[in-house]
């Protein structure tokens, strides 16, 4: 794992070493071209100077007034400049102290380098006709190089004593500036799994703003699914605990009655909440069923028609005096995928809307608009809009719910029109006499 | 005793109402919240059993509203969801008691007894005025000592003076304590079964105070 702070430190090292050396060299190179230009002016100055002290007359002139005429013993350095005297003819007339005997240049006016006893030299002649002298003043390359090298080593020596503070500095403002990444780190670290508040992004950086705030959606998100999950758990928990908590109660009723006919009611409610149990225990081993069942390619049709006659012949005694109609146009609808779902889908479908029907009600199975499918249209309370979405979760039971209902019956019918491919359409009729689901048919 | 059950299942809600009943319990069935808050609103009641999850909302909300109003009616909670959280939560919005699906009649019985019994600020299981000692748990009565039997009326009437031995109850109340929504009350019943009390506990136990009610006499 890379750590952000090294890597940034590495960086920023490395950024720094770079600008500081070009620097380096920048300043070397300009240094040294600024120094030529400024001894050589003074190399220049010195030979006029020298120049001017010669006396055509006074010849020699006396090698104390040459030195004189010389700057100063520079600190830390010998005597730099040297200078000779040369007639015409070609004899020395004079030199300072510790300038070589040879002569330092060629016979020409200006600058010229010339190596003299295997030393380079800068020098500057001035050729006199009238005074009939030639006067040449110089200075040891080697010196000049020196001087520009101790000035960077000056410049640079400081530099290199500063670079371990410098890397420390560097390292812990990082350590600072990044500490609002590792206190955020930190918070998250201390919380326990259950902890899905959002992190408070107004007091972060900017950079880590985004962090946070996919963070906080994923809390979020997190927290709909458990939110959900435990609804489910909690609609399970009611729904399958209810029924034992009645059949309980009634038992201890009936053991506890010394009334023969409050023990026979209890009795017979026994039987009621058993039966109910007993449809309970069956939907979720269809509904088990269903979800681990795969996808069957299934080539065959049915008729839809057909399979509802099966389907209401095959029921239970209708309750009251429901009726069913199915249309006859519904042999010609054709249903396709494995028979089995469809019957399930169907029947969940069918005994829902009886289950919700007043005495009296009619239950009629039609084709669904085009002929794309097959609808089931009742009479019973319809379901209020905000629970449309709500009822095919399982164990959901809405505000009309049925006494011998499950919570799973839609649930079930939703899992199978998946399966087949079809899609459910569950929705109050238009005058709110009732509920119509729909199974319509993909498109070919 | 009187009891409002909010139980949306209707074979749980009725075993409820006959299973109390056994105990001498005046029981009232109502299945949702809507419901709840009316019967609330028109009744008195000694105890009430919630269950949480209704068809049109929570009973916590109810429990919630109920103590907001100020009314402070033993509420005992009924609910599959029995976790350790869930129990804080119910008894924090105001529960006095919780239990959770399935349950034992009798321990249901126990509990709304006992929560009864704390509201009404006694401690003590029995009700004693004298020598009249009241047992609401087994249903027995005695006077000095000696069992007596009554009728489950008279055993309500007598309760309902016992538990509260200095004040004085009138017809309505007693009447209200005895008989459900749905039973029919004759006018004079609770003069009869007074009249017949007395036959049985002693002529001075119940003392009528003209225009108001009755109350326990002082001296028995």
């Amino acid at each position: 794992m890379t750590s952000l702070r090294r890597r940034l430190f590495f960086i920023l090292v490395a950024a720094t070493g770079l600008i500081w050396l070009s620097a380096g060299a920048w300043i070397y190179i300009g240094s040294r071209s600024e120094l030529e230009h400024v001894l050589d002016t003074r190399l220049q100055e010195a030979a006029k100077m020298v120049h001017s002290l010669v006396d055509a007359h006074t010849m020699p002139a006396s090698v104390n007034a040459l030195n004189a005429a010389l700057p100063a013993e520079v600190h830390g350095y010998e005597r730099q400049l040297s200078c000779q005297i040369w007639s015409l003819d070609g004899h020395l007339v004079a030199r300072s102290s510790g300038a070589p005997a040879a002569q330092l240049a060629e016979n020409v006016d200006g600058y010229s380098d010339r190596v003299v006893d295997g030393e380079p030299w800068r020098v500057y002649t001035i050729q006199d006709p009238v005074k009939r002298v030639r006067v040449m003043v110089g200075d040891r390359i080697g010196l000049r190089h020196k001087l520009v090298n101790d000035l960077i080593v000056g410049l640079l020596a400081p530099a290199l004593l500063v670079l371990p503070l410098f890397g420390l500095l560097t390292w812990a403002s990082l350590g600072r500036g990044l500490r609002p990444l590792r206190s955020m780190a930190a918070e998250l670290q201390g919380r326990d799994a259950e902890d899905m508040r959002p992190l408070d992004a107004s007091r972060l950086p900017a950079e880590v703003q985004p962090l946070a705030h996919a963070l906080n959606a994923l809390f979020d998100k997190v927290e709909a699914a458990r939110r959900h999950e435990r609804e489910i758990t909690a609609f399970a928990a009611h729904e399958l605990r209810t029924p034992l908590a009645g059949l309980k109660t009634q038992a201890q009723v009936a053991r506890a009655a010394a009334d023969p006919a409050v023990r026979d009611r209890a009795l017979s409610q026994i039987l009621v909440s058993v039966d109910r149990t007993t449809r309970l225990v069956r939907q979720l081993l269809v509904l088990t069923r269903l979800e681990a069942e795969g996808v069957h390619p299934c080539n065959g049709t049915h008729a839809a028609g057909e399979l509802l006659a099966e389907i209401v012949a095959t029921a239970p005694p209708l309750p009251d005096i429901v009726r069913v109609e199915i249309d006859p146009a519904l042999a010609e609808v054709h249903l396709p995928g494995p028979r089995e779902t469809w019957m399930l889908a169907l029947r969940n479908v069918h005994e829902n809307a009886i289950h919700h029907m007043p005495e009296g009600g009619l239950v009629r199975w039609c084709a669904a608009p085009d002929g794309r499918g097959v609808m089931a249209i009742d009479q019973g309370p319809g379901i209020p809009e905000e629970e449309l979405a709500l009822v095919t979760q399982r164990f959901y039971r809405g505000r009309h719910k049925s006494t011998s209902g499950t919570g799973l019956g839609l649930t079930i019918v939703a899992i199978a029109a998946r399966r087949l491919g079809v899609e459910l359409v569950l929705s109050n009729r238009q005058d709110r006499t009732g509920l119509q689901a729909a199974f319509i048919l993909p498109r070919r | 005793m009187r009891v409002l059950v909010v139980e949306d299942d209707p074979i749980l809600s009725d075993g409820l109402k006959v299973g109390l009943a056994l105990g001498l319990v005046t029981v009232d069935c109502v299945a949702t919240c809507a419901d709840a808050r009316a019967a609330l609103a028109s009744a008195q009641f000694d105890a009430i059993v919630l269950d949480l999850m209704l068809p049109d909302g929570s009973g916590l909300d109810v429990l919630r509203e109920m103590r907001r109003a100020g009314d402070h009616t033993p509420v005992l909670l009924l609910t599959a969801q029995d976790e350790t959280p869930d129990r804080i939560r119910g008894l924090d919005s105001g529960a006095d008691d919780y239990i959770g699906k399935p349950f034992d009649l009798d321990e249901l019985a126990a509990r709304v007894r006992a929560a009864a019994r704390r509201h009404a600020g006694r401690a003590a299981p029995l009700l004693q005025t004298g020598s009249i000692s009241l047992d609401p748990s087994t249903l027995s009565v005695t006077v000095a000592g000696e069992p007596i039997s009554l009728s489950r009326r008279e055993f309500s009437v007598l309760a309902a003076l016992m538990e509260r031995p200095g004040t004085i109850r009138s017809r309505g109340e007693i009447e209200e304590r005895l008989y459900g929504w749905q039973e029919e009350v004759d006018s004079n019943a609770v003069e009869v079964h007074i009249h017949n009390l007395r036959n049985k506990i002693g002529r001075a136990a119940i003392e009528t105070v003209r225009g108001l009610g009755y109350r326990m006499g002082s001296a028995p």
